[in-house]
């Protein structure tokens, strides 16, 4: 039998087991604790020296989770380690970190999990007291934790990184950690705070939270879940609990029982009035002829307010056009896709920035042009986490058309280039298809010269073979606007 | 007014607001700097009220006088409780006070609306300049915004915020019309469109190896529940749709509360808070589990069982999909055995490639056997198809009867 105490440390411990795997000694000949009497023949354990080549190979989380496990306070935790240690390297088992339902690596972890969860208290409810400034300014904190397991050398690095800039202690009965003067410094435990008296803030930090919680929610086994009572004493807020609870039942009938207040008017106010005016409600009429003679402001206030299919409750916001009212020429899309209902403008997604580029290669400037779509409202379907863009509706389409009339007859461009399918259903009817008709066509009820082409956003979709040459043709749709400016 | 009256004024003014979550900012530290402050990926919580609810950051109104007058909020205009302001400089000290002493994680900043929503949002905003550009602050912002603020003032509170929020409180037009007649769900959404996209273009720029850039990393809401008629499939069907399209990354449920100085118009009483956590459950199915609200909810059936948790209900409702086999379902089905975490589905998706999985397996990883057996197949496990179909599975899975108290108010 072999006797070995490698005390808290995780490092004695390695370099003992390593000592005993290299002299094949099995997890059942060793006791993790020093020899009390004679009874035991075997001294205690050493590390032989080991070289870096003669150290087992483990995998990488074994070592992880050892040193997490090597902070927990029970005893058990060194023979738990070896066996796995063991297990690993002589019993063949190379993989059994994976199997987290094994009885010693759940084991395991669960110590691990208890020591995690004490570092995260650790970070959360050691409470700093301001004890003074050094000559430098540089403010002066001390707190007082009592954990359960030998958590201070892991949980101290979050406060150096949090609070690099002020000194500060924190002492616990299971070692101390400081940060002076930008040194960073481990210390043996202490048995008592060496500084109990009350900070300023502590009564404010009171205040807060008497005054943060609600009486009408008292859940005290939710807190204590969170916030056992053992870390209570050193919580400056902890002695309020119990009379916030005590009177949290008669605090909510008071409310229930307060005489109800009744709706006040309105104070007069200019920003009252302004949003009063932005949300009053616009009325739409049925029929498109009642907007023949509405200014293209109207028109688009009308068609934020639209409700002539349901396509509105789901989007953003409708996008109307964009571009100068008496714009030359006229581009009329499908419906706005996902970045333009965010933005609520037409074509700023992926599809506009090449109608951009096309734009610019065929020399026109978007700038002068209006640009507007057939549907005015993103129709979408949801997919995993996105929303995908669905094609508009016959009865869509025809929902929004007035709009799109009303835009045409304001603006009354010389040239309309429609672009794709659902465009020029909505202006030259179904029986004209893009593949079919795609160049110049006769429509002189929409302009005096209409230009049919495709999408852009079909080009996004079309297979790289013949990307490049569909973009050239669509390029020179487009030139078909240019010429004879 | 001392600082003291102030804090206990406009702290509990602002404890209506359910969300206290410090976590997902980009990670940083006071390494370098000249001010206090650092954080990580997950938000700590540094201590908990006798509501069971997390106080990670300091959470204050900068004013609790407003100009709205929402019915279920105790800071209403027509609301009668005394009211207070903090300076700038007030706000900030407390914050790197609280902060230096390790009693929070931040700061969440929100307003009562004064003279305009631009004038308020210059004051939160200046709050949170102060404390990155004189102070150089580290530590987490999260500030309230305000649907109708200028584009410009947003987007500079995302600058020095790592969570930026507007609340939406109802989700539906009819409901604000009532309860809330200065709030618009539309105007809402174009708010959060435009932050959606401001956020976006930042991770883009931060991809794209901008390392100086600092900018709010998400957004989130806020709705209570049981100050309207809407039904948890409004919920639902809202959150849904601003989850896909603003990204957010939370929605808080936050039950409908009674408040001193209650208004004639709302309810008399409060919702069970288990209508807020049923909420919470079905939410995180939706993000993290692949459930669709369809599936969730019914149009018969447009509110949660408060007795089941959503999951057991689905699964009671689709008996013809279990037992299933752990050794070889997907991860997608494994997902919708109740009692089977993402955590626990992951680590069985790592176990069962090395041995066959049994029970013992399971209560090892602290799976509750009660609650999964019914559904699963291990090597040592296999329920009679039978036992899945008969009414005492839900007799056995549902909680206990609770005896109806005298006065006939059954538990909703």
């Amino acid at each position: 039998m072999h006797c070995v105490d490698p005390g808290e440390s995780f490092t004695t411990w390695r370099a003992a087991a390593r000592g005993l795997v290299a002299r094949d000694v099995p997890p059942a000949e060793v006791i993790w604790e020093a020899p009390v009497t004679s009874l035991f023949e075997s001294a205690p354990v050493l590390a032989p020296p080991v070289g870096r080549g003669g150290a087992p190979a483990v995998p990488p989380a074994f070592v992880e989770l050892a040193q997490t496990v090597a902070c927990h306070a029970d005893t058990r935790r060194w023979a738990l380690l070896y066996r796995l240690l063991w297990r690993i390297v002589k019993g063949g088992e190379r993989r059994l970190m994976e199997i987290a339902s094994d009885a010693d690596v759940a084991m395991a972890r669960m110590l691990a999990k208890n020591v995690r969860r004490e570092i995260h208290k650790m970070h959360a409810f050691v409470r700093f007291r301001k004890i003074g400034e050094a000559e430098d300014g540089r403010e002066r904190f001390v707190a007082w934790f009592e954990p359960d397991h030998y958590i201070v050398e892991a949980g101290a690095p979050f406060f150096r990184k949090r609070f690099a800039n002020m000194d500060w202690s924190i002492f616990t009965p299971k070692g101390c950690a400081h940060w002076i003067a930008e040194e960073f410094q481990l210390t043996p435990g202490v048995m008592r705070n060496p500084c109990d008296d009350p900070d300023v803030m502590e009564g404010i930090w009171r205040t807060y939270y008497r005054s943060i919680f609600n009486p009408a929610r008292l859940k005290l086994k939710a807190m204590q879940s969170e916030m056992p009572k053992r870390y209570w004493k050193n919580l400056p807020e902890a002695d309020l609990i119990e009379e916030l609870s005590r009177q949290s039942s008669g605090r909510s009938q008071a409310m229930i029982e307060t005489p109800l207040r009744e709706v006040k008017r309105a104070p007069v106010n200019a920003y009252l009035d302004h949003l009063r005016e932005r949300s009053a409600p616009v009325e739409v009429p049925e029929d498109p002829a009642d907007v023949a003679d509405l200014s293209l402001t109207d028109v688009n206030r009308m068609v934020h307010a639209c409700r002539h299919c349901p396509l509105w409750e789901h989007a953003t916001g409708a996008v109307t056009g964009d571009g100068p009212d008496n714009a030359r020429i006229m581009i009329v899309g499908e419906q706005p896709g996902d970045r333009e209902d965010l933005e609520g403008r037409p074509f700023t997604g992926p599809a506009g920035k090449l109608l951009d580029q096309a734009l610019a290669e065929a020399g026109l400037d978007r700038s002068g042009i209006y640009v507007t779509n057939a549907v005015k409202h993103f129709k979408w379907t949801p997919r995993g986490k996105l929303r995908l863009h669905q094609k508009p509706a016959a009865g869509e389409i025809e929902a929004c058309k007035p709009w799109l009339l009303a835009e045409l007859s304001r603006v009354a461009p010389e040239i309309v280039i429609l672009l794709g399918g659902t465009a020029a259903g909505s202006l030259l009817g179904s029986g004209v298809k893009v593949t079919r008709h795609r160049g110049v066509v006769a429509a002189p009820h929409v302009a005096s010269r209409v230009i049919l082409t495709v999408h852009p956003s079909y080009l996004l979709r079309v297979d790289e073979l013949r990307k490049e040459s569909e973009y050239r043709q669509f390029v020179a749709d487009l030139k078909l606007a240019a010429g004879g400016s | 007014m001392d600082l003291d009256q102030k804090l206990s004024i406009l702290a509990d003014a602002a404890k209506y607001d359910a969300s206290c979550a410090s976590s997902g900012a980009t990670k940083r530290d006071s390494l370098g700097g000249t001010g206090v402050g650092s954080t990580g990926g997950a938000g700590i919580c540094h201590s908990y009220a006798p509501d069971g609810r997390c106080i990670s950051l300091l959470k204050i109104l900068l004013t609790n006088r407003c100009l709205y007058d929402c019915h279920y909020c105790i800071n209403r205009r027509s609301s009668n409780v005394r009211r207070a302001a903090f300076t700038a400089e007030e706000a900030v000290r407390l914050t790197l006070d609280f902060y230096k002493r390790n009693y929070i994680e931040g700061l969440f900043l929100s307003s009562g609306i004064i003279r305009s929503a631009d004038h308020t949002m210059e004051q939160v905003v200046n709050v949170a300049r102060t404390l990155r550009e004189v102070h150089d602050f580290r530590g987490y912002i999260h500030l309230k915004t305000i649907p109708e603020a200028s584009p410009e003032l947003i987007e500079q509170a995302a600058r020095y915020a790592d969570r930026i929020s507007i609340n939406l409180e109802l989700p539906t037009q009819q409901g604000l019309d009532r309860l809330a007649p200065e709030k618009n769900l539309g105007r809402t959404k174009q708010a959060m469109g435009r932050i959606r996209v401001k956020l976006d273009d930042a991770a883009d720029r931060k991809r794209g190896g901008d390392r100086k850039l600092r900018h709010a990393t998400g957004q989130s809401t806020q709705v209570i529940v049981g100050a309207d008629p809407s039904t948890d499939a409004d919920f639902l069907a809202r959150s849904d749709e601003l989850y896909r399209a603003y990204r957010l990354r939370r929605v808080y449920y936050s039950a409908f509360s009674p408040i001193p100085e209650p208004s004639s118009i709302l309810p008399p009483a409060a919702p069970p808070l288990m209508r807020e956590h049923r909420l919470y459950q079905a939410d995180w199915l939706m993000r993290y589990y692949g459930f669709s609200t369809s599936e969730i909810l019914t149009p018969e059936n447009p509110n949660l069982d408060l007795h089941l948790d959503p999951k057991l209900a689905w699964a009671l409702r689709n008996r013809h999909e279990f037992p299933l086999d752990l050794q070889t379902a997907s991860r997608d089905q494994m997902l919708r055995i109740p009692g089977l975490g993402v955590k626990n589905v992951d680590r069985l998706l790592g176990i069962r490639r090395l041995t066959l999985l049994r029970l013992a397996d399971l209560a090892r990883l602290r799976i509750s056997l009660p609650k999964v057996r019914p559904f699963i197949i291990v090597a040592d496990h296999h329920p009679a198809r039978e036992g899945l179909d008969t009414d005492r599975l839900l007799a056995r899975l549902a909680p206990k009867p609770v005896q109806l108290d005298l006065f006939g108010h059954a538990l909703r």
